[in-house]
């Protein structure tokens, strides 16, 4: 195993996290079978103080793995100078086999705590807990997939030997490769543009409208949710196929984590912040349309609602005229009229 | 929206003001909380300042150096063998270098006598590495002598000191024309130390080395980028034993921060008692307990990480530098060039903030849950 600062950081958030989601079980199991508002009992009082402890608990866990899917990524980066053959992230994500499914894990971890810490949100808001038992049915699901994350990021940094001779993304992101990945490299760009453009646009449309109209209606909040999910997957494939052969200016390279390196300007974090806010955002309108009919929630989740979708068209709008912009300045022809 | 910001600024005031009521308390945590961070940070940005020198140092050196190997130990390159190595496609330039150590009893340590391949020195003279002009007192024109491992007796002028500058890679170093180096050392006529190669296109270096184990089985191919991996890993290595060392002080700290966060005084809880019988509820008075924890954070982090930087690059991390650095005698005094890095503040972040947030919770939310009642009877 490495000993690298910053291993052991996301080790320890990992660590920590599942400590305190799996102290937070328990109690979440508690809530699911005792949980009744209408009872003044002393067990109830106690419970109902005690969410305020567990959801802060859980809130900061979830805010940290946020924040870790960062620090994974722009550590695989930084580390590939050890490997030998890694040129970038993939290189040591591919070290052993537990890199990708470590890095997948994470991306589920971010997803799922970003809506839970909504949900969470909008539960606070309300005077009678509607959600609370939903909530705490979610966090039970939560801490195998925390755990798992961290198994998996555990297994993979135990595993990083610095030499074992690794592949670079060329051979990864080829239109050869099987698997995934070849899948997405071979993709035929004018498809792969079309699905690109044609999800994003889609989205911004649902969300556009979602924003603009006066009362949008429940089909509109979980359209614009659905589309925003729909453009996370047809995003990666867009810049596996095509974008990423536009920032590099060369007909073959199709990875997408050497855009995140300094020669490239960074490109690659200017892309997938808002990317992975937009859709964060989007999905959680969506999310919310489930809850609309709430008596407590009626009149909380619209305005809600109205700034997540905002918050979603803006990064969405951003993440799609930057790289409009980064086909528009590249020097590579791909298409020829 | 607008009222949201006001909210929290009015919760950031009132969090001022009450972090100000009990400030030898506060004071005592932050310093406490500041020299954690400081101390994490001091180690951070020293080996980050190492690794970035040992690249800039390695950037020069040529790509592929060839040694000679008899019986596992390195041997001196016998004559005819750079005839044998021909031609390899991709090698720019092959170059035959002369080096050696010589123990001199006067310091008790090892300088690096080499020729230099780009300059012609002339017989009877030497330039010298910085640190040993300083431990020998020379000066350009000095007289210096050597006794050599034959037994003689060899007499040099000093033609030049070495700048400042090179110190990293010079400190050590003897330069003298090949004749001196021959007779100094009674090198054989025609042997040669190792041989060097610049590679233009680095993804061609590891054929290049491929290649030349193929045509001579004697021979040990060292490449740049394997001796920058080890560094790399090396300096990675030092930094995480340390921080897996103050880990200890982590704990310490996470300690000192839940006892100080669950001791609420008496006052204290008033305090908290009244907010609530004038309406604020528990999320207030968490959301105001947050903040006075973001506050705290903070301002450690920043006055840590200055202290920090102050430390290591303006009086050269005197307090890690003997762990970090590894030893010798001719040590290069050097100058490390700051540089902040994302990666760094990030893990920094998560060293400190995290634990501290994750231990102050449970006392904090004690605190919170207080009953208005309960505690105005007391």
């Amino acid at each position: 195993m490495l000993f690298q600062p910053a291993i052991i950081a996301l080790l320890l958030a990992a660590g920590l996290g599942v400590a305190a989601l799996g102290g937070a079980a328990p109690f979440a199991w508690q809530i699911l079978r005792r949980w009744n508002l209408a009872s003044g009992s002393e067990g109830q009082l106690t419970m109902e103080r005690r969410t305020y402890l567990f959801s802060s608990l859980v809130a900061l866990v979830l805010g940290v793995q946020l924040a870790a899917l960062l620090l994974f990524v722009f550590n695989a980066d930084r580390m590939s100078e050890m490997f030998v053959g890694a040129m970038c992230a993939v290189g040591t994500l591919q070290v052993n086999a537990w890199g990708f499914p470590a890095l997948v894990a994470q991306i589920a971890v971010f997803f799922a705590a970003s809506q839970w810490l909504l949900i969470n949100h909008l539960d606070n808001q309300a005077r009678d807990y509607p959600l609370v038992r939903l909530k705490y049915a979610l966090l039970l699901l939560l801490v195998p997939l925390l755990a798992l994350s961290f198994g998996l990021q555990l297994a993979y940094f135990k595993g990083l030997r610095a030499d074992v001779i690794t592949s670079c993304c060329g051979s990864l992101f080829s239109g050869e490769s099987r698997g995934i990945s070849g899948e997405m490299a071979g993709a035929d760009p004018r498809l792969a543009m079309g699905l690109y453009f044609g999800s994003l646009g889609l989205a911004v449309a649902a969300l556009g409208s979602y924003v603009l109209r006066p009362a949008p209606g429940r089909g509109n909040g979980l359209l614009a949710g659905l589309a925003s999910g729909l453009v996370f997957p047809a995003a990666l494939t867009g810049i596996i196929s095509f974008l990423s052969l536009y920032i590099y200016e060369h007909p073959h390279h199709h990875c997408p984590f050497c855009i995140l390196k300094p020669e490239y300007g960074y490109r690659g974090y200017a892309l997938y912040l808002p990317l992975f806010l937009g859709c964060a955002a989007g999905l959680g309108v969506g999310v919310l349309q489930l809850f609309r009919r709430r008596p407590s929630l009626a009149a909380l989740v619209p305005p809600l609602a109205q700034r997540l979708a905002w918050v979603a068209l803006l990064a969405l709008v951003l993440f799609l005229g930057l790289s409009a912009g980064m086909v528009w300045q590249s020097n590579l022809i791909l298409l020829e009229h | 929206m607008t009222d949201w910001f006001h909210k929290q600024r009015y919760l950031i005031d009132f969090s001022l003001a009450a972090l100000g009521r009990r400030k030898v308390r506060n004071l005592g945590l932050l310093a406490a909380y500041s020299l954690l961070v400081f101390v994490l940070a001091s180690v951070m940005l020293f080996t980050q300042g190492l690794r970035q020198e040992a690249k800039r140092v390695l950037a020069e050196s040529p790509e592929v150096i060839l040694q000679r190997l008899v019986a596992g130990r390195q041997d001196l390159i016998p004559p005819g063998y750079l005839e044998q190595i021909g031609r390899i496609r991709g090698v720019q330039k092959m170059e035959a270098r002369l080096w050696g150590y010589y123990y001199d009893p006067v310091v008790k340590a090892n300088y690096t006598f080499m020729v230099p391949g780009e300059r012609q020195i002339p017989s009877g003279q030497l330039v010298v590495g910085p640190a040993l002009a300083r431990e020998r007192g020379l000066v350009a024109g000095n007289l210096i002598s050597f006794r050599s491992y034959s037994g003689r007796l060899f007499t040099f002028q000093v033609a030049e000191v070495l700048p400042q500058a090179s110190e990293l890679m010079s400190a050590d170093l003897v330069l003298l024309g090949a004749e001196d180096f021959r007779a100094f050392f009674d090198f054989p006529a025609g042997h040669y130390t190792d041989i060097t190669l610049s590679v233009a296109n680095p993804n061609e270096v590891r054929n290049v080395a491929a290649k030349l184990a193929a045509a001579l089985p004697d021979s040990r191919p060292i490449l740049r980028e394997e001796v920058q991996r080890t560094y790399a890993s090396l300096f990675d290595w030092r930094e995480g034993m340390v921080l897996t060392v103050l880990a200890g002080a982590l704990l310490a700290f996470a300690i000192l921060a839940w006892d100080k966060a669950s001791g609420l005084s008496a006052e204290e809880r008033r305090e908290i008692g009244i907010l609530k019988a004038i309406g604020w509820e528990t999320g207030d008075v968490l959301r105001m307990k947050f903040w006075e924890g973001v506050l705290i954070s903070l301002s450690a982090f920043l006055i840590g990480y200055l202290a920090a930087w102050v430390h290591v690059f303006h009086l050269d991390g005197a307090l890690f530098r003997p762990v970090l650095q590894g030893w010798a005698v001719l040590y290069p005094h050097f100058r490390l060039t700051p540089q902040v890095d994302g990666l760094q503040l990030a893990t920094l972040f998560f060293f400190t903030v995290f634990p501290y947030t994750a231990a102050v919770l449970v006392p904090i939310w004690r605190a919170a849950i207080t009953d208005p009642d309960a505690v105005m009877r007391t």
